[in-house]
């Protein structure tokens, strides 16, 4: 296992931070700004009438309800990246059988979590 | 001392090339895309600057470059335009970490009066050990980079849009990490240059005292995990948001999606951004599944052996090896992107609810199922 290269990948950042803003800087230097400066050019899109909505008007709860959802069954999903990538070890040590029951466990009750989310209608879109 | 800026120098300027590497495929796909998409639609696409088109992204670069550049009254500006900036960032990161080509070693060499080398170039960005997991992490911060556009534009159809697609990034993130846990558990590794090893060879499979070997069947990953394969290159489509998945910039709906408000070189950065999430997807699919920089039935080392043996230095075999490894991880990534490309224009968009109920409640439990038979199938061969 090597470690994590933070200098390259810092690097890479930080360049391409100031490589982006560079380039909305000539962007910015050579479209230079028109005459036109009226309202109506800086208004959001809107179809051709006046702009009628606001950003801050209601959403769905129900994208709240996914991201919710989400960080429960994503940090199940990353315990078992431990376990996968030592299963085989595991196996050549002999604790095989423990180590997969313990983990059928776990996926039981995974599924019955995703089992219960959907019965409860938590992921029906109208 | 003179080693430490050795090493620095030549990992920076490897950096940068990749990066760039990066950015210069981005023209290139983009007039692939428009002329192969002519061609499925029996049109021309662009023909007309420069040969074949090809230098009509040149045209439209400079064309972006003049475009005024403004802001709507009530984007909040620095959110507006940190957003395509940071796009680049996560698809560049993530995309330096996967291997292209064996390692080069230069060999020592003297340059005023100091001994330089010997280093090892390794062909990717940076060797990182949990490169799985560093891959799929940094590449998911592209949903924030997402909801800053959609709430810097201030605009409801960027809102709309940018939370349609975070919401499906974030949802197809699981079916996507899900989907490789057979694949980590059968190479025990996260590590994207050891997985690549372990596919050397001809496939060979033996279970309960039986053995299937193919002379000619490479050993690659997808004869190992077909489910997987198309689990994981279907959520693939959803997180770069591709068609059929590209809920996101449904235009009968919403516009643009997230980017209405954007135009010129800021959208162009957002464009870079997608296809970089495009190559990465493509970079990781034939890294997990198709052998990698590996050529089928030759091993790094029996190619070393081949070039060798036509007369070559140490040196030169090396830098030769490496420059035909690199040449076949390139093959196998660009039939990965024709094939987005051609999804792209054969496929009807989904409809957002049949979007949701795909990930959620059909590759979700396939990647599960996936899972469990893998483990299983481990355990009872190797016991």
């Amino acid at each position: 296992m090597s470690e994590i290269p933070l200098g390259g990948i810092l690097f890479l950042v930080v360049f391409i931070a100031l490589f982006g803003t560079a380039l909305i800087f000539l962007a910015r230097a050579i479209g230079g700004q028109r005459d036109n400066n009226s309202s109506v050019k800086r208004d959001i899109y809107e179809c051709g009438i006046p702009g009628q909505e606001k950003k801050e008007s209601k959403i769905s709860v129900k994208f709240y309800l996914t991201a919710i959802l989400f960080i429960l069954f994503d940090i199940e999903i990353i315990f078992m990246y431990p376990w996968a990538i030592s299963f085989k070890d595991f196996i050549a040590s002999g604790l095989g059988t423990p180590v997969l029951i313990s983990m059928g466990i776990f996926i039981a009750i995974f599924v019955y979590g995703l089992w219960w989310e959907v019965k409860s209608k938590a992921l029906e879109w109208d | 001392m003179g080693r430490d800026i050795f090493e620095i120098s030549i990992n920076g300027v490897k950096l940068l090339l990749i990066f760039f590497m990066m950015v210069q495929a981005v023209p290139i796909l983009v007039w692939l895309e428009r002329r192969g998409s002519a061609f499925i639609q029996n049109r021309f696409g662009p023909n007309r600057v420069g040969p074949l088109g090809l230098l009509q992204l040149l045209a439209d670069a400079v064309k972006f470059l003049t475009k005024e550049d403004f802001a709507p009254d009530k984007a909040v500006r620095k959110l507006f335009y940190a957003a395509p900036v940071f796009a680049l960032i996560p698809a560049a990161i993530a995309y330096a970490a996967i291997p292209m080509s064996v390692p080069f070693t230069f060999p020592a060499f003297e340059f005023q009066g100091t001994t330089w080398g010997p280093y090892e170039l390794k062909a990717q960005g940076y060797e990182i050990g949990v490169g799985i997991v560093f891959i799929l992490g940094v590449a998911s911060l592209a949903a924030y980079t997402i909801l800053m556009a959609g709430w810097g534009s201030g605009s409801k159809f960027s809102l709309l849009g940018a939370l349609r697609a975070s919401a499906q990034v974030i949802s197809y993130e699981l079916a996507m990490g899900l989907s490789i846990v057979g694949i980590i558990m059968m190479y025990g590794t996260f590590n994207l240059t050891d997985m690549i090893q372990a596919q050397q060879g001809p496939f060979q499979f033996s279970a309960f005292g039986y053995t299937i070997a193919s002379e000619w069947l490479p050993n690659w990953g997808i004869f190992y995990q077909p489910v997987a394969f198309v689990l994981f290159f279907s959520a693939a489509f959803a997180e770069s948001n591709r068609l059929p998945f590209d809920l996101a910039e449904g235009e009968a709906e919403l516009v643009a999606g997230f980017h209405t408000e954007y135009g010129g070189f800021k959208m162009l950065m957002f464009f870079i951004g997608e296809y970089g999430h495009m190559m990465i997807a493509a970079g990781l699919a034939t890294t997990f599944f198709f052998g990698g920089y590996g050529i089928p039935w030759v091993s790094t080392q029996e190619m070393h052996q081949i070039i060798m043996g036509m007369g070559f230095s140490e040196v030169g075999a090396q830098g030769l090896n490496a420059l035909v490894h690199f040449l076949s991880y390139n093959i196998k990534f660009a039939i990965f992107l024709w094939i987005f490309i051609h999804v792209r224009w054969t496929l009807p968009r989904f409809r957002y609810d049949q979007l949701m109920d795909l990930g959620w409640k059909t590759m979700l439990p396939w990647a599960l199922a996936n899972t469990v038979a893998t483990a299983l199938v481990i355990y009872f061969v190797s016991i």
